[in-house]
């Protein structure tokens, strides 16, 4: 069993998941028959503030901030919920799949105890519709803890009960935004919410409810078997833990490896992931999906982490990077999310709403040489107009605008290029699906 | 939280009202920000981002962010800039991008000239398009007879769907589809079900949603001609703006009036009215010859009949609830007390006469519309509202909202935050219980719903009473007690408990209980609240004008057949609506002259002797007491047609004619409304209701029509290039021009909204004291409810039973609808076609033992005698119709001899002919069978 790479720690080489009785033989369960009834949720939740976890889903909040915000005492009387995000629609990103195909009962006792620190009775898992197998193995993971009493009424005899549920996504890119996650569970077009009231409050039925990726969930076992402090030695730099890394595009390697926080970009694309393929160059990367802002190659010796990634002008962001080859015209590559991101849009809001589509059609005009120097910028100003939070009602169009702001810095002269006729489109080939989550543009 | 805080827009001060929204705060403070999504009634929820300002963390503070003002609460010394560049040019690219694929056809959109995009696309400064990709079209929808539907202009601001979902309650109208392919409409093409889907016109800040009516007939808003006036569809008396042009009532919108209608009206009172366009409306008076055929006369020649029929004594006269206080007030002058009945039947009479007591004898407050909104427990009791007043049952659905806002505070939330409340409360609800015959309207959001008879609701309200009072319960069913408990306790705990009930199931003894309830609930700790819904536009005002002992229609038809009439004059009543037909016929057999006054045809002009054609409300001037005991004045908004009169000058004319004293001060219809006020003390203040004709803005009059009227000298000019003068209105402050002045005049006198730059009726703020505040002008009407009179000393008298039918009986208790019960709106023919056919409801057991099923028909009474003129209704079986009652259309012109609360036996009709199932009609040609393309 190894300790520096506790949340693949049951993923095995052939991929066969984990089932109940494996998982305990590694350890399973420990962690909740040790805290469960013997510690209180406000020592779980100093556990968790004190290890700096944050969250895995992209935004990067501490988790342990996060969970504090929960009320716990004077509450009325009702319902709480701890609802697990599985819906990765993020394009690029893989890694909440590969735990849960392979390791599903990591993800429940995470759930079990992340629950029973802010004293949620029900807990849901919001997953995916295409993830098929995590589906059936999370169902099965659900019964067999009810079965051995993890779950249900009286949990390991304490007074603290716990329902769990798997909800499967009807399947937007939104409904990875936790408020319109609440919405959708509600039955309720998946648009966004305003905030405030955050979810912490008034979240979904308006009860207090708390919403976490599923990767940030299946570190919470293993904290609080393990300590803060062992926690923050996993990691190379200040953002504690380990991280799930992923990389696509044209490497020779692509994949997912759980590495300490803080690796080298340059370690994981041209380590773990083989480097380019033969006769591809690398001209820059998403970091951390497709909402986060290109890197370039003067970026790869940068730690991947929060705070280093953000101050180089992009996010950490899922941290499954998307490589941006020389053989592929990068204003496609832009226009190929912008329409993705306009699809995915719920509609609730102008800028997002009609803004994409018209970013996307300015897009499409450079791209079939109709474009004009005015077009770049439109384009500037639909960036500054869409890319601000607090312009739109959520983060969707805000994100869908960072490779476009980004790209128009890293790229600028494929788009002159374009836009000035002398676009030799002879060198461009066809970009491999940037995305392994099927967008639908 | 009405403390006051200091704001800083573009480097000026404010001291504004803490709480609120920084874009409400702006319309308040007058300036011009553009928005689409907030509306002043529905609150925020931050979807179209138009309303951006930038805020600045402090004085240091170069950069800003931007905000959305209806998503900022104003806080102490908060600085914002409105008009700096950052702010206008994200208004502006706002606007660009909502305009992406809105079509260019506003000048075929019956939304031009009066269209929030115009006017917010103006005020941002928007001009070039940068955008050249193609539009996105949507297919429209068949939307009902009402509504026109019109996709491609949606700019998806969801205002619809608040309204007509979280706001009406309705079902069948949602967003649909995602990202820029967002439409608004029904899962499939049918009419709207929703009995406020009328507001969608006005709530749509463009035109996706218009009147149906007004696109067939089209007129732009700047070259419609109106005035104030009250819509006559019920008691609640809503204030509304109907408009006309070539002498047609084009659409009637609303009037704001803070106290009453606010925002929103109902469709019977939106689209009720055109049957003020009738081709059947009477034109001219006619004298009746003796083949019962009518000679046209002209008004010189009917004055002159009426006041030598007036002459020749034993006249009396039967008014009218559905007409003005100051028309029944001269028929009563002239005929004299004793011989003017105020137009009821002996039972309406005793109903209305009972609400109105008891309104005067409690000593709680009766409620305007919109404090009926700040209840925190409701009880309704034998009313249907929805469809008997329905704008206070639209009032009941924000009213239970109130436990979410209670929640909203607890977390910190204010009223306006609207997406936030509704997630936090979901279904919880402030306590709203109904005891009714059958299902209603309102069930949807009722904590508890009991079926009974009319006369076990009685007993239901008297054991409420007893509860309270901690008396003895009187004899109810077991399966009740605890619902007397809870909701006794219920109503206990509230701070502000309303009772709702009135007349309109045909019961004193609920009308007494209620009483009851609400004198005993008095004697607690709390504020209770009492409205009573009576049948008509001016039931209320009749009641007051009359003593209790006065006669009714059943004691003038008792006069008559004793040969003690000679003429009857008829003010605006169809007396076939009123009593049996039987009894009308035979009373009006005896009496030599039948002088009915009308603007419709009717039953009872086709059997009188001279009919005078007279004014509809919207034509004429005239002052209606509504449920709230509020007197509302209502202008003509065009002159009358050919030689129609307004009721009171046929009367006033006939009554100058026979030299009556009472006439001779009597000049101007003010004089009438001052000498009703001056003789009926309970209606001493109706002179309040409106300024006088005296009354100047600035020295001018107000203008009927916007500065922008055009085609004055055209409209006529295909008859003659010569335009007429002008009419002159002699009688009210109102102009029939466009020069004047609309502007802070008193509110019974706003006769349209606009401002500069603000084309459409959201300009309304413009008027307003502060959004959704009272009218800069004050609020119009006047209530004249005094409610500091004594507690009845005496209990009521309860004489509630258990109904136990005899074998082969059914209780006839009325189910009234929104669209078919009302006389006048009935006329109309869109109204008309959502009405459809009368209908018997009885209970599923109750059409077992009658061997009936669905659509099959049962005869009504028991004369079998002769069974083609025997009532026969088709069978609609309900399950929540209390078992033993026999729930009619009420209204209809089938279903008029039917006298509710009275026993009737049914039996199936073999020879029924079951109707075809109704085919979706559909733009294409309705019935004609057209098919949408």
């Amino acid at each position: 069993m190894s300790l520096d790479k506790p949340l693949t720690r049951n993923v095995r080489e052939d991929r066969i998941p984990t089932d109940f009785s494996a998982y305990i033989t590694n350890g399973g369960y420990q962690a909740l028959q040790q805290t469960i009834g013997k510690y209180t949720p406000a020592d779980c939740l100093q556990i968790i503030k004190d290890s700096n976890l944050r969250g895995r889903g992209g935004a990067g909040f501490p988790t342990g901030m996060k969970w504090s915000f929960v009320p716990m005492e004077n509450v009325s009387p009702g319902h709480k919920y701890l609802i697990c995000n599985a819906d990765e629609m993020e394009p690029g990103t893989f890694k909440d799949r590969l735990i849960m195909e392979c390791d599903p009962h990591q993800l429940i006792e995470g759930m079990i105890l992340s629950a029973y620190t802010i004293q949620a009775d029900v807990a849901y898992i919001f997953i995916r519709s295409e993830y098929l197998l995590a589906q059936k193995l999370l169902k099965q993971a659900i019964a067999d803890c009810y079965e051995k009493g993890y779950l249900g009424k009286n949990i390991q005899g304490s007074d603290y009960s716990l329902d769990m549920y798997v909800h499967v996504s009807a399947g937007r890119y939104i409904c990875g935004e936790e408020t319109a996650l609440i919405n959708s569970l509600e039955g309720k077009r998946a648009n966004p919410r305003a905030k405030p009231p955050f979810p912490q409050v008034s979240g979904l039925w308006g009860r207090p409810t708390i919403v976490n990726n599923v990767e940030t969930l299946c570190n919470i076992s293993h904290i609080i078997e393990r300590g803060a402090d062992w926690f923050k030695s996993l990691s190379l730099t200040d953002d504690s833990g380990t991280k799930l890394y992923g990389v696509s595009g044209r490497v020779k390697n692509p994949g997912c490896w759980e590495l300490p926080m803080g690796t080298p970009i340059r370690e994981i694309i041209m380590g773990y992931a083989g480097g380019m393929e033969d006769g591809y160059q690398l001209r820059g990367f998403l970091p951390g999906g497709g909402s986060t802002d290109f890197l370039t190659e003067e970026h790869l010796d940068l730690a991947m982490d929060y705070e280093t990634i953000g101050k180089a002008g992009s996010r950490m962001g899922t941290g499954t990077m998307i490589i941006l080859d020389d053989k592929t015209c990068p204003v496609g590559f832009i226009k190929n999310l912008v329409d993705f991101f306009a699809q995915e849009s719920c509609g609730f809001c102008t800028p997002c709403r009609d803004g994409l589509p018209w970013s996307g059609q300015v897009l499409e005009d450079i791209e079939q040489g109709r474009g004009t120097n005015e077009d770049i910028a439109t384009l500037e100003r639909q960036a500054k107009f869409i890319g601000a939070i607090g312009n739109t009602h959520c983060a969707l169009a805000p994100g869908a605008m960072e490779p476009l702001i980004s790209g128009l810095k890293y790229f600028r002269e494929d788009f002159e290029q374009y836009v000035g006729g002398s676009h030799d489109s002879s060198n461009d080939s066809n970009q491999p699906n940037a995305s392994t989550t099927g967008g639908l543009s | 939280m009405a403390d006051r805080v200091t704001i800083h827009i573009d480097g000026k001060a404010y001291q504004v009202k803490s709480g609120e929204n920084l874009l409400q705060t702006c319309l308040s403070l007058g300036l011009d920000l553009p928005y689409f999504c907030w509306h002043p009634a529905m609150g925020s929820v931050g979807a179209c981002r138009q309303c951006a300002l930038v805020q600045y963390q402090n004085e240091e503070d170069q950069h800003g962010r931007i905000v959305m003002g209806c998503m900022t609460p104003v806080t102490d010394g908060a600085i914002f800039s409105l008009q700096g560049d950052k702010a206008s040019e994200f208004r502006e690219t706002i606007v660009e991008s909502l305009m992406l694929n809105h079509p260019h056809d506003c000048p075929v959109c019956a939304e031009g000239g009066e269209c929030h995009l115009q006017d917010m696309t103006v005020m941002t400064g928007h001009r070039d398009r940068h955008y050249r990709g193609l539009k996105n079209t949507h297919r429209n929808q068949y939307l009902g007879p009402l509504i026109h539907h019109e996709m491609n202009r949606c700019i998806t601001c969801y205002r619809c769907t608040r309204f007509y979902r979280d706001y009406a309650g309705g079902t069948d109208l949602a967003a649909m589809a995602a990202h820029d392919h967002v439409y608004f409409g029904r899962h499939q093409e049918g009419v709207l079900e929703n009995e406020f889907s009328g507001n969608l016109v006005e709530v749509c800040p463009t035109g996706v949603f218009t009147d149906k009516s007004l696109v067939n007939e089209y007129t732009r808003k700047w070259d419609l001609q109106s005035a104030p006036s009250v819509c006559t569809g019920c008691a609640v008396g809503c204030n509304t703006l109907p408009g006309e042009r070539y002498g047609k009532l084009k659409r009637v919108h609303n009037r704001y009036n803070t106290e009453v209608n606010g925002y929103f009206i109902c469709d019977r009172g939106r689209y009720g009215p055109s049957y003020v366009n009738l081709p059947e409306r009477l034109d001219y008076a006619g004298l009746r010859q003796p083949d019962g055929l009518y000679n046209a006369i002209d008004q010189s020649q009917a004055l002159q009949y009426l006041t030598e029929a007036c002459q020749k004594g034993h006249v009396a006269g039967i008014g009218s609830p559905r007409a003005s206080v100051e028309s029944n007030f001269l028929l009563r002058t002239l005929v004299g007390a004793d011989n003017f009945s105020s137009g009821f039947s002996n039972k309406e009479h005793d109903l209305v006469n009972l609400a109105l007591s008891i309104q005067q004898q409690s000593h709680v407050l009766i409620p305007s519309v919109k404090q009926i909104e700040t209840a925190d427990a409701v009880l309704i009791l034998g009313e249907d509202i929805t469809n008997t007043a329905p704008r206070i049952a639209l009032a009941l659905r924000q009213t239970v909202r109130n436990k979410a806002y209670e929640l909203g505070t607890e977390i910190g939330l204010e009223h306006w935050q609207d997406a936030a409340i509704r997630n936090l409360a979901q279904d919880q609800r402030s306590p709203l219980f109904i005891a009714a015959v059958a299902d209603t309207r309102l069930d949807d959001v009722a904590q508890q719903i009991l079926h009974m008879a009319p006369d076990d609701i009685a007993l239901f309200a008297d054991a409420l009473a007893c509860y309270i009072a901690n008396e003895k319960l009187p004899d109810i069913n077991e399966n009740l007690i605890s619902s007397v408990e809870t909701i006794a306790k219920t109503l206990l705990q509230a701070k502000r408990p309303l009772i709702v009930s009135g007349t309109s199931c045909y019961n004193a003894s609920v009308i007494s209980a209620t009483g009851k309830l609400i004198e005993k609930l008095n004697s607690e700790n709390c504020e209770p609240m009492l409205s009573m819904i009576v049948p008509e536009a001016n039931s209320l005002g009749q009641a007051m004008l009359t003593t209790r002992d006065a006669p009714t229609i059943d004691t003038l038809a008792a006069l008559a057949i004793a040969g003690k009439i000679n003429t009857l004059i008829v003010l605006e009543n169809d007396l076939y609506r009123r009593c049996h037909s039987s009894s009308i016929d035979n009373m009006l057999e005896h009496i030599d002259n039948v002088i009915v006054i009308d603007y419709v045809d009717t039953a009872t002009t086709s059997a009188s002797s001279l009919v005078l054609p007279s004014a509809t409300a919207i034509e004429s001037e005239g002052t209606l007491i509504s449920m709230e005991g509020r007197a509302q004045r209502h202008f003509p908004v065009f002159e009358p047609k050919a030689e129609r009169l307004a009721s009171w000058q046929w009367l006033l004319h006939c009554m100058k004619a026979l030299g009556r004293a009472e006439t001779e001060h009597i000049h101007y219809f003010d004089d009438v409304t001052r000498a009703c006020a001056a003789n009926i003390s309970s209606l001493e203040h109706i002179v309040n209701a409106a300024p006088s004709h005296l009354y100047r803005n600035h020295g001018v009059k107000i203008p009927r029509q916007p500065h922008r009227y055009s085609g004055r000298t055209a409209m006529r000019a295909n008859i003659s290039v010569h335009e007429p003068k002008q009419p002159v209105d002699q009688e009210s402050a109102l102009a029939y021009t466009m020069e004047g002045l609309n502007q802070s005049q008193p509110g019974a006198l706003l006769p349209y909204v606009w401002s500069p730059g603000w084309n459409s009726n959201q300009s309304l703020h413009k008027f307003q004291s502060e959004v959704s505040g009272p009218l800069k002008g004050g609020t119009a009407g006047v209530r004249l409810i005094k409610t500091d009179h004594q507690l009845l000393d005496s209990e009521p008298a309860i004489k509630s039973k258990k109904i136990t039918p005899a074998d082969g009986q059914w209780l006839l208790v009325p189910r009234h609808k929104i669209f078919g019960s009302d006389e006048l709106s009935a006329l109309s023919p869109a109204i008309a076609e959502l009405a459809g056919h009368a209908y018997i409801e009885i209970n599923p057991a109750d059409a077992q033992s009658l061997n009936v099923n669905e659509g099959d028909g049962v005869f009504i009474g028991d004369d079998h005698t002769n069974d083609s003129h025997q009532l026969s209704l088709e069978v609609h079986i309900n399950s929540n119709i209390a078992e033993g009652c026999a729930g009619f259309s009420f209204g209809f012109n089938d279903t008029l001899n039917l006298i509710p609360g009275e026993f009737v036996s049914l039996t199936k009709n073999p020879n029924w002919q079951r109707r075809q199932a109704d085919t979706i009609a559909t733009d294409g040609g309705g019935s004609n069978g057209g098919s949408y393309g």
